[in-house]
């Protein structure tokens, strides 16, 4: 076990000394310093800090960490969520994503389908480039349960051996990614928004942290399979190629004891067309320099009039302002449209990590220090009250 | 009705930066607060409670200050409190996290439900919930919005699984995670804080766990691990418009870019 040593006598500053830590595990009490249990040994105070204040303590032999072998875990897993008869595009992107880490190391792309009748969805999947799909028919699949589908993939993981598993970060995804993992005993590294892979098929994952304020670079070394969970819209979903391919069906039963469920679904209410931000080739997003709800208006008609959606940033849905489903950002959607125009939005991390793949992005505000402007394509610095109106004006003339 | 709700301390903004050149994270702020998400776990629990009676208990894993996040419980309502803190738990990831909660739960006694906010402000990852879900070998369900009938055998609620909401009955015990909005938070009481002061936090470490192997917590319990740390790009670049019509500007430049086609 690692752990850090702390010198008291050769820190000039002891009340300093937590600053010093990202993770807050520094702790300054009755004049002395220690290090809590939030240590995640960075090391950032063993090179940043006083010198040889901080010590790394490495305590030799006691954990007998068994090293995997990595010629058993080839492969990359991909679980397909499936929405009634249809794949979920989340799935799709991930195949994509699959098939280009697999394809560096001369490996076999896996698919993991479960349902009560998905014959239309394995069709649908061998025009991707997916070679073995293990598929679980049977009516205990017919609605997510956490207990049947977490076997299910327990199961392909079992016989597959995939070096590393791929799974949407959905609603569903995030219920089943970590209960197999947890079944498995191996890491997961959640919403990645980069996938690499080494030629030992160590699986370099990239993550937003604290908000998004810090990207984390991530590895599994020691476990596997490496699990990472990956939101729609972060990759490109591959083309649909119009020949089928050859692609492997396996299908596989398990235990009835496997398939039993503490849950009954009752019913499904499916979600009205609605707004799906996600889907919009224009989006118009507002954020709290918009002043007032009252002002929401303006720029619902900008939306409507270019035949696109309005978003909004948090603040925004946590006043009420605005319906949740409509929020761009780390804990609400990811949008990749043609045209986002960011009106009086400031440009957090959190914001900015959901929407910063968009084709073009024009940002209106009037502060020119605006990180908004970091990541817009057109940075417009002035009153977005000034600029709309005009721009409706213009809009409405020409139509 | 005995009710756990797992809660967590957090930064009082994640509002950190990375220094490019030095790869240290500068934090302006280093005071907490309970995670905002945990709230509607914990109002949550409490409303079963007036329906159905019982206990509520909160369980919090992090360092000996994590003790107010448990403290504000007290005064939200909250019955009885345990603080999970030893240094083996120092470096956990994901699994390593849910691991050591669960033998908590497992050490304080048996629960019919567990409740989990959605995800908290400082890791995102939403999945603590359900890894302990595994390790207590109970059903989890994520994403719940509302809580239709509590009996002492099973729960009925509507989560939403993404593409439409689902009216289900789990079996108890269950482990949930509420989304924000399931209910409003009720403020902290000073009555209840006051009330609630001499109230012990019963500490938890290691020792009081049933596997007390050291290599399932902390770093050599964590399969992942962080490579380095960096702040985040910006490649873009921008053109910036800072004076003229910029009104006609960015119509002749939607025009240009062919945004107006279906409007004519």
């Amino acid at each position: 076990m690692k752990t850090i040593l702390v010198h008291q006598a050769l820190i000039p500053n002891p009340a300093d000394a937590p600053k010093l830590c990202p993770f807050g595990a520094i702790a300054f009490q009755e004049g002395s310093v220690s290090i809590t249990e939030q240590c995640r040994l960075c090391l950032v105070c063993v090179k940043k800090g006083p010198r040889g204040a901080f010590e790394l303590q490495e305590e030799q032999a006691t954990s007998q960490r068994p090293v995997i072998d990595r010629e058993k875990w080839q492969g990359i897993l991909v679980y397909v969520e499936r929405y009634g008869r249809s794949i979920h595009p989340v799935s799709l992107e991930m195949i994509g994503k699959a098939h280009e880490l697999a394809d560096k190391l001369g490996q076999p792309v896996y698919a993991v389908v479960a349902g009560d009748a998905v014959a239309q969805v394995v069709e649908e999947l061998a025009h991707y480039p997916v070679d073995v799909a293990y598929v679980y028919e049977h009516p205990a699949f017919k609605d997510f349960r956490i207990e049947p589908y977490t076997a299910a993939l327990e199961d392909a993981i079992g016989t597959l051996h995939p070096s590393a598993v791929l799974v949407g970060g959905t609603n569903i995804g995030r219920m089943l990614a970590p209960r197999t993992a947890a079944r498995v005993r191996t890491g997961l590294t959640a919403d990645c928004t980069f996938l690499d892979i080494q030629k030992n098929g160590d699986l370099d994952q990239i993550r937003p942290a604290f908000g998004g304020n810090i990207m984390a670079h991530i590895r599994t070394p020691n476990h596997r399979p490496q699990f990472a969970t990956v939101r729609y819209k972060i990759f490109d979903a591959p083309s649909r190629s119009p020949q089928a391919g050859q692609l492997a069906v396996v299908h596989r039963t398990l235990r009835e004891q496997s398939l039993h469920s503490a849950v009954s679904v009752l019913s499904e209410t499916p979600k009205g067309a609605g707004v799906f931000i996600e889907d919009a080739d224009v989006v118009v997003a507002v954020g709290k320099g918009i002043g007032k709800r009252e002002n929401i208006g303006l720029f619902e008609t900008l939306a409507t009039k270019l035949h696109g959606q309005l978003a909004c940033t948090r603040p925004l849905v946590e006043d009420g302002w605005i319906d949740p489903r409509r929020q761009i950002g780390l804990s609400g959607r990811t949008v990749k449209p043609k045209l986002i125009i960011a009106c009086g939005i400031s440009g957090s991390v959190q914001f900015v990590a959901g929407m910063k793949s968009s084709d073009c992005i024009v940002a209106i505000n009037n502060d020119p220090q605006a990180a908004i402007f970091n990541v817009a394509h057109i940075g417009i610095v002035g009153d977005v009250f000034s600029i709309v109106p005009a721009l409706l004006d213009k809009l409405a003339k020409r139509g | 009705m005995e009710i756990l709700v797992l809660i967590k301390q957090v930064p009082l903004d994640s509002n950190v930066g990375v220094d490019p050149k030095t790869g240290v994270i500068k934090r302006e702020n280093a005071e907490t607060k309970l995670n905002p998400y945990d709230l509607f776990a914990l109002e949550t629990a409490l409303r079963l409670k007036e329906l159905a009676g019982g206990i509520v208990t909160v369980l919090t894993m992090g360092p000996p200050q994590a003790e107010a996040a448990i403290r504000e419980a007290f005064a939200m309502g909250a019955d009885a409190g345990y603080l999970l803190t030893d240094r083996a738990f120092a470096g956990s990831d994901v699994l390593a996290t849910s691991y050591a909660l669960s033998q908590a739960i497992k050490a304080i006694g048996a629960f019919d439900l567990v409740v989990c906010g959605k995800q908290t402000t400082d890791g995102d990852t939403a999945q603590v919930g359900s890894e302990c879900s595994e390790f207590l070998g109970v059903p989890c369900l994520a994403n719940v919005q509302t809580i239709e009938v509590i009996d002492p055998g099973a729960v009925t609620l509507v989560y939403d699984a993404g593409n439409s909401f689902i009216r289900a009955t789990v079996q108890l015990p269950v482990l949930i995670s509420v989304d924000k909005d399931i209910c409003q938070p009720r403020l902290p009481s000073w009555n209840r804080m006051q009330a609630s002061k001499g109230r012990v936090v019963k500490k938890i470490t290691l020792d009081d766990l049933a596997d007390k192997n050291r290599s399932h917590y902390g770093l050599d319990g964590s399969p992942t691990q962080v490579v380095r740390i960096f702040p985040p790009e910006h490649e873009t670049t921008t053109e910036l418009w800072d004076d003229g019509d910029l009104a006609s500007r960015l119509f002749s430049f939607l025009q240009e870019k062919k945004f107006l086609q279906e409007l004519a």
